[in-house]
């Protein structure tokens, strides 16, 4: 277990704790907003904002899959198992998030829908190739990461002729989300958000590589470093933003140099080349209708596209009123800020989204608890 | 030769037969099961007697009982079955209020078209964790559901035992600085499991920690009579058993992460697939809170069982009237363990 121990190692955390201490000058601010809900979940866990100074503060981005989803397309999701009796597969968070009248699949399982929980599209093409008088619809969401698995199965389904296999294709992209969230009047003009800096994912870059962040570190001005998913890397990387911003400095540096290059895995990449290609527009929770932010399947694979071989009309649903998942996502407001946070919304009946997921701010401020823990004076000398 | 007319001409075929719903109507079908199969596993005096109940002396003093309903998935798992399960899963609730457990009873519901070889394998399975535990099952019931509507065989197990004199061990009897013990690594029931699940099969030396517990509380109970908490933590794990008795006690826990024993393989597989093995289910563990000055003599009695080799002491309970449980954890920082919501399901990317 050496390779993940060596991550989380209490004396190095020390050591950075003190070294980010000294680094940072006492009359400003370090705002540093992880896109991921990977990095949301490390920070909480691990507790790394007890080993930050009071002036290094975390704000929490919309890189968690199904937080990001909006209404609608769960709405279809169901459509499709109610009205097409298809077996729709898909990953086990997918199955809480709430869709339109208070319903959700797993409320829709439950009345009776043939709904799997898979782990991985593999199963999903299983099950197709078991039942073949049956549709089999794979529920696709994930950044970058789940994107080539899903293109494997697609070039599969497609060389076995596999005609009751399609997918629902949900997958949405990194850097335009980031940079919808730059362009943001909240952050531009406004100033009521304050990023400062972004931890780059680490999964997705895997496979993007570092690269196609360098535009938005040079347009915006703001500096990124890619950071792993272990808290050592999270507060390696702080470390690193802190120093960059003290320089005057907005590059994009890679703290995550045992997984991601600045190519990325080419491989992968055209792989998902050659299965997906951009839609126009794509909607976001929270961040709205977002231009070239998602992919749907090339016209090559277009008799697999379950938005092709159903009915899948765009329904525009509403969030639960009071919901502040749009305005959390963006970073604009903490899950605190939120009326439902803790009374109706938990994570055994959530409201929104980003209640849902281990990944997501809410899920991670509940489950963790800070708000809820006295203010003991003896965190703040932990150094 | 015996005398006696052989009631049933052609014996149970256990090697191809399958459960029917004759099994459970309670004609001869039902009665030739009940010979050939549990009572010639299970056998004991009062079983024999096979009346529709156990009828038993009892001393003075205080009894215990709890049921428990078995629903597992796969049937058959590193480490164990439903069979020995339903013994061990029983006799740990009767043992975690001190008790020493005396008599199981056991409700088995077949689904037709059950095979009798599987049945054959865990109620053989369920005799040697009983006879081990040296608690015999002293009366039961069948039935048989329609195929789909059970899966393959759920089995409800209740028990009974004794309470030994001057022993008052309850969830609401922690006591800010009170100490708290757990007696090996947690993590190991839920990950063999997971293992072993259909659809996840992934490779892992991992058995499941299935086991009765039992007779290391009875050498707790000798080593310090005057424990306040016992409890198994089986269902949502660790946290979700911690968070249960600060509620019922009315007081906060401050952990220590590293000091919690987890196996590393067993980390391993829950770093893959997104789990948190405080909230994975054990079968063969127990948490006990006892006063400070208790807490070295019962870890001594705990290593000194085979089932307690890795007891460890992991916090402390402290006053909070908001019943927290709160973790320093490895790393340095800390954070509150909360209750496990819904169910703990693999992550996405």
């Amino acid at each position: 277990m050496k390779y993940i121990e060596e991550f989380r190692q209490h004396d190095l955390a020390q050591q950075l704790s003190a070294a980010i201490r000294k680094a940072v000058k006492p009359d400003r601010s370090y705002h540093l907003m992880e896109f991921c809900g990977g990095h949301t979940h490390a920070i909480f866990r691990y507790g790394v904002q007890d080993l930050m100074p009071p002036n290094v503060k975390f704000v929490h981005g919309p890189g968690c899959p199904v937080c990001v989803l909006p209404i609608g397309r769960i709405d279809n999701a169901i459509a499709l198992v109610e009205r097409h009796d298809v077996i729709l597969c898909t990953y086990g968070d997918v199955l809480r998030v709430p869709a339109s009248g208070r319903r959700s699949l797993l409320k829709v399982k439950a009345a009776g829908a043939d709904i799997r929980m898979v782990y991985s599209v593999r199963d999903a093409l299983r099950i197709a190739q078991e039942n073949p008088d049956r549709q089999v619809v794979f529920f696709a969401i994930g950044f970058e990461t789940t994107t080539p698995p899903t293109a494997v199965a697609i070039r599969q389904a497609q060389a076995e002729g596999l005609g009751n296999f399609s997918v629902f294709c949900n997958h949405v992209l990194t850097p335009a989300a980031i940079q919808n969230i730059l362009e943001s009047p909240e952050v531009r003009e406004m100033g009521s958000v304050s990023i400062d800096g972004f931890f780059g994912p680490s999964h997705v870059s895997s496979i993007i590589g570092s690269r196609p962040y360098e535009f938005f570190a040079e347009e915006f001005q703001k500096p990124v470093v890619i950071a792993g998913f272990e808290p050592l890397d999270v507060m390696q990387s702080a470390l690193m933003l802190i120093r960059q911003l003290n320089e005057g400095r907005y590059e994009v540096e890679n703290e995550y140099t045992r997984v991601v290059t600045r190519e990325g895995n080419t491989k992968a990449q055209s792989l998902v080349a050659e299965v997906f290609e951009l839609r126009r527009v794509f909607e976001w929770r929270g961040l709205g209708l977002v231009p070239y932010s998602a992919l749907r399947l090339k016209e090559a694979y277009a008799a697999l596209d379950a938005e092709k071989r159903f009915d899948t009309p765009a329904i525009a649903a509403s969030d639960v009123k009071g919901c502040e998942c749009p305005s959390i996502l963006r970073g604009v407001k903490r899950p605190v800020d939120c009326k439902l946070f803790g009374t109706v919304c938990t994570p055994e009946n959530p409201m929104g989204s980003c209640m849902v997921s281990s990944e997501g701010a809410c899920a991670a401020y509940w489950s963790y608890g800070r708000f809820r823990r006295p203010e003991t004076a003896s965190r703040e000398s932990v150094a | 030769m015996s005398a006696v007319v052989k009631r049933f001409p052609v014996r149970l075929d256990l090697r191809h037969g399958v459960i029917d719903m004759t099994h459970g109507s309670g004609g001869r079908a039902m009665a030739q099961l009940i010979e050939e199969l549990f009572v010639r596993y299970l056998d004991n005096d009062l079983l024999r007697q096979a009346n529709d109940q156990a009828c038993f002396a009892v001393s003075a003093g205080r009894m215990v009982m709890s049921t428990d309903g078995h629903v597992i998935s796969p049937l058959f798992f590193p480490g164990g079955d439903i069979g020995s399960l339903s013994v061990h899963g029983t006799l740990n609730d009767v043992a975690m209020s001190g008790a020493r457990p005396l008599y199981l009873s056991a409700g088995f519901i077949l689904e037709e078209g059950f095979p009798l070889a599987d049945l054959d394998r865990l109620v053989a399975s369920m005799a040697r964790a009983a006879t081990a535990a040296g608690v015999p099952v002293v009366t039961g019931d069948t039935k048989v559901v329609e195929k789909g509507k059970g899966d393959g065989v759920f089995i409800t197990t209740t028990g009974v035992g004794l309470v030994p004199e001057g022993v008052d061990i309850s969830g609401d009897h922690a006591r800010p600085g009170d100490a708290i013990l757990l007696s090996g690594c947690i993590g190991d029931h839920g990950v063999a499991i997971m293992s072993s699940r259909e659809n996840l099969e992934f490779e892992t030396s991992i058995e499941s920690d299935s086991a009765a517990l039992h007779e290391l509380v009875a050498d707790m109970v000798a080593a310090a009579p005057g424990i306040h908490c016992l409890r198994d933590p089986t269902r949502g794990g660790l946290a979700t058993t911690l968070n249960e008795l600060a509620r019922q006690s009315g007081v906060g826990m401050v952990l220590q992460e590293s000091a919690i024993p987890v196996k590393p393989e067993v980390l391993a597989a829950c770093e893959l697939l997104g789990l948190d093995p405080l909230y994975v289910a054990n079968e063969g563990k127990l948490v006990c809170i006892c006063p400070q000055q208790d807490a070295q003599r019962l870890l001594d009695a705990m290593q000194a069982h085979p089932l307690g080799r890795q007891a460890a002491m992991i916090g402390e309970v402290v006053e909070d009237r908001h019943g927290l449980v709160q973790m320093e954890t490895g790393f340095g920082g800390s954070r509150v363990v909360d209750w496990l919501a819904g169910e703990q399901l693999p992550r996405i990317c």
